[in-house]
């Protein structure tokens, strides 16, 4: 059996004097698709944010491995040139930036921490070319600010084009669907898709089902009220569309 | 002996040995100037303009006045001053005093070259008493102060029709011992011509200068003038720049002042619109740390119809550094259909540092479109944890995002040498290198 790429090990956070997750387990392996599920305010953007490094958040108890280490004494950037990536759910605006100066300035950061040269230029513009076209990204959207003006899915398909750049191991999609149309719901999730193999992994935070039916999990996972109250294949998944999520509280 | 003091014995001095007549027609503005400087004094907190201006301790120091002499420089001491890789017209001083060594001046179309000597010569007569002195009448008492000592400073005036292919670039050196230097720039622009101007006050050594400085810029109609300013002076520098403008019909004039460093820099930049239709174009980026301050002064009197003025001052403030802006939009009430924008944004790092902003507008036309726009923040914390997460080092990421917070004022320089220049310099003062 392959050794997993992400264990979450009874993580207690949260902000001050306020606990938000209350114990979570989760065990990810390469190859594998999760999927977390819950209401609003469950805790979903928190575990990412915790998970790829957010200082807002104090980790009260409880451990994260990244194959097999703890990160928890790591800074975001150091977390991001592991290899962990996580989609947010509000896109950042950076006026003055573009897209592909920041792309770049990210790409030739992890390179540098790996002890490599800035990748040449025409290799950049190469993987742009490819990377953009997969998502079928509007090339005017590459040499505006990041995000800024972009529309919610634009800000969506501009994150998973990052992601498609970077090639993390771990990628975690905080509510990836949320502002997509069901067009753009399939270029990006057809894009999630492309880039998935054995190695890497995806945890998908969602909402709804609806992402689902295109990035298909093997494992399903209810969050509420800062604790995972069940875990299931991809059926819980429909389940939880048809009945909500009181009957599970 | 007090600074006033010792200016009066200095100007009487000065006065006996003819150094300050050089020209009849200008000795009775300078003689004039004096005494209202003298019964003005400097100015101090009490003055509304003056409020937050830490004043008193530069002028409690001991300055040489009178005694500026040449000093020995080598041209590579001081090549990193310069903008380089780009064929230039230049002035150069050093303590005040005019270095033909370090200067590339001319006669032949326009006339880059010394106000001192243009006072002299009599074809320069004309152009003298029709603008010498004519704007910078603020009643300030250091303006009148400048005035009254006027002996060296860039004569700049392009005649009508040209469009002046390389830029100038105005420096002012100084070394050797603590100096009050004032220097006093007058650039009259004809008809329907363009010009690029760069100026620079640079401390070379240790010394603690004290800088009073004087310009004068007439735009004629359809001139087209971009003034810039870099102030990266040592933090032992103090310096007073009262830039004063004037516009007539379909005249664009910009005035870019970047401050990166200095203990003590007041700008009061002042635009006077005489015409219609024409734009006038006040841009600031200050980027200051430790304990610098910077005063920004700004004033538009829109006296005619059917002009714009455009506004864009940004500043971020680390450690215990001080912004102020001030910025000024009158409207005359004739000056209808007026435009006037107004922007001023801070960012203030750690919780020493200062601004104050004070946006004023004074309205007499009815038909007008004003609007201005202040915000002080801090950095957005977000944004940089999305860079980190991105792979962006914490560094570097607040780097970038103050880089990109100024980004729309260094795009305003039209001058491609001077915008790497700047991008550069910023660069260097965030501590990073930003690869574009
Ligand atoms: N930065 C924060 N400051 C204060 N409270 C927060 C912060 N982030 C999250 N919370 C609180 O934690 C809970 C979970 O929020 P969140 O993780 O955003 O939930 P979800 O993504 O599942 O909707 C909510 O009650 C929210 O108000
Ligand atoms: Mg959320």
């Amino acid at each position: 059996m392959s050794k997993p790429i992400l264990e979450v090990k009874d993580l207690h956070a949260g902000i001050e004097n306020n606990e938000i997750l209350k114990g979570i387990n989760l065990t990810i392996k390469p190859g594998e698709v999760h999927a977390i599920m819950g209401p609003n305010g469950s805790g979903k953007s928190t575990l990412s944010s915790v998970i790829a490094g957010n200082e807002t958040y104090d980790v009260i108890k409880g451990d994260i491995l990244f194959e097999g280490e703890s990160i928890l004494d790591l800074s975001p950037e150091e977390r991001a040139h592991k290899g962990i990536f996580m989609s947010f759910q509000y896109p950042v605006e950076i006026p003055g930036v573009t897209t592909t100066n920041f792309i770049k300035a990210a790409i030739n950061a992890k390179r540098k921490s790996q002890g490599l040269e800035d990748l040449p230029a025409k290799d950049m513009l190469k993987m742009i070319k490819e990377k953009s076209e997969l998502l079928e990204m509007d090339r005017k959207f590459l040499s505006r600010s990041l995000n800024q003006g972009f529309s919610g899915g634009e800000k969506k398909r501009n994150e998973i084009f990052q992601m498609a750049m970077l090639e993390p191991k771990l990628a975690i999609l905080d509510e990836t669907d949320s502002g997509l149309d069901i067009d753009a719901l399939k270029i990006v999730a057809n894009g999630v898709n492309k880039l998935k193999n054995k190695d890497n992994a995806v945890l998908v935070i969602t909402h709804y089902q609806r992402l689902l039916d295109y990035i298909v999990p093997d494992f399903v996972h209810v969050l509420h009220n800062g604790k995972i109250i069940k875990s299931g294949g991809k059926e819980l998944a429909h389940e939880l569309e048809e009945k909500g999520y009181d009957w599970l509280k | 002996m007090n600074l006033k003091d010792k200016l009066t014995t200095g100007f009487f001095e000065l006065e006996n040995k003819g150094e300050l007549h050089i020209d009849d027609s200008i000795h009775p503005i300078r003689t004039k100037a004096f005494e209202a400087f003298e019964n003005k004094g400097f100015p101090t907190k009490k003055e509304e303009e003056w409020k937050y201006t830490p004043l008193k301790a530069i002028i409690n120091k001991d300055y040489e006045i009178t005694n500026s002499y040449e000093a020995a420089v080598e041209l590579n001491d001081v090549k990193k001053y310069f903008i380089q890789d780009v064929d230039t017209y230049k002035i150069v001083f050093i303590n005040g005093v005019y270095s033909s060594f370090l200067s590339e001046t001319t006669h032949s179309g326009i006339d880059v070259c010394l106000l001192s000597s243009a006072i002299k010569k009599p074809k320069y007569k004309l152009i003298l008493d029709h603008y010498f002195n004519k704007i910078a009448k603020n009643n300030e008492s250091l303006t009148h102060l400048n005035t009254a000592f006027t002996q060296q400073g860039a004569f700049i005036h392009i005649p009508k029709n040209t469009v002046v292919s390389k830029p100038i670039q105005i420096i002012y050196f100084s070394l050797n011992g603590n100096q009050f230097l004032q220097p006093r720039n007058l650039v009259v622009v004809d008809e329907n011509s363009h010009v690029q101007i760069l100026e620079r006050h640079q401390t070379i050594d240790d010394s603690s200068n004290f800088t009073n400085s004087v310009t004068e810029i007439f735009a004629a109609k359809r001139a087209i003038v971009d003034y810039n300013k870099i102030q990266n002076d040592t933090e032992k520098a103090s310096l007073i720049d009262q830039t004063f403008v004037q516009q007539k019909d379909n005249s664009i004039v910009s005035v870019n002042t970047f401050s990166f460093g200095g203990k003590f820099t007041r700008n009061n930049l002042e635009f006077y619109q005489e015409g219609e239709r024409l734009e006038s174009n006040l841009n600031g980026f200050s980027l200051l740390g430790n304990k610098q301050y910077v005063d920004n002064h700004t004033v538009v009197y829109h006296n005619q119809p059917n002009c714009e003025s455009h506004e864009l001052y940004k500043g971020i403030y680390a450690d215990k550094a001080t912004g102020v802006f001030n910025g000024k939009v009158i409207v005359h009430q004739k000056a209808q259909l007026t435009n006037a924008f107004q922007q001023n944004n801070s960012i203030l790092i750690g919780d020493k540092s200062t601004i104050y902003a004070k946006p004023q507008l004074e309205i007499f036309a009815d038909d007008v479109k004003c609007s201005h726009g202040c915000t002080i923040g801090q950095l957005d914390e977000t944004a940089l944890f999305y860079m980190q997460q991105r792979g962006i080092p914490k560094k570097e990421a607040h780097a970038l995002l103050l880089y990109a917070f100024g980004n729309d004022v260094i795009e305003k320089i039209k001058f491609p040498k001077l915008k790497e220049r700047i991008t550069k310099l910023m660069a260097k003062k965030l501590g990073v290198e930003l690869g574009f």
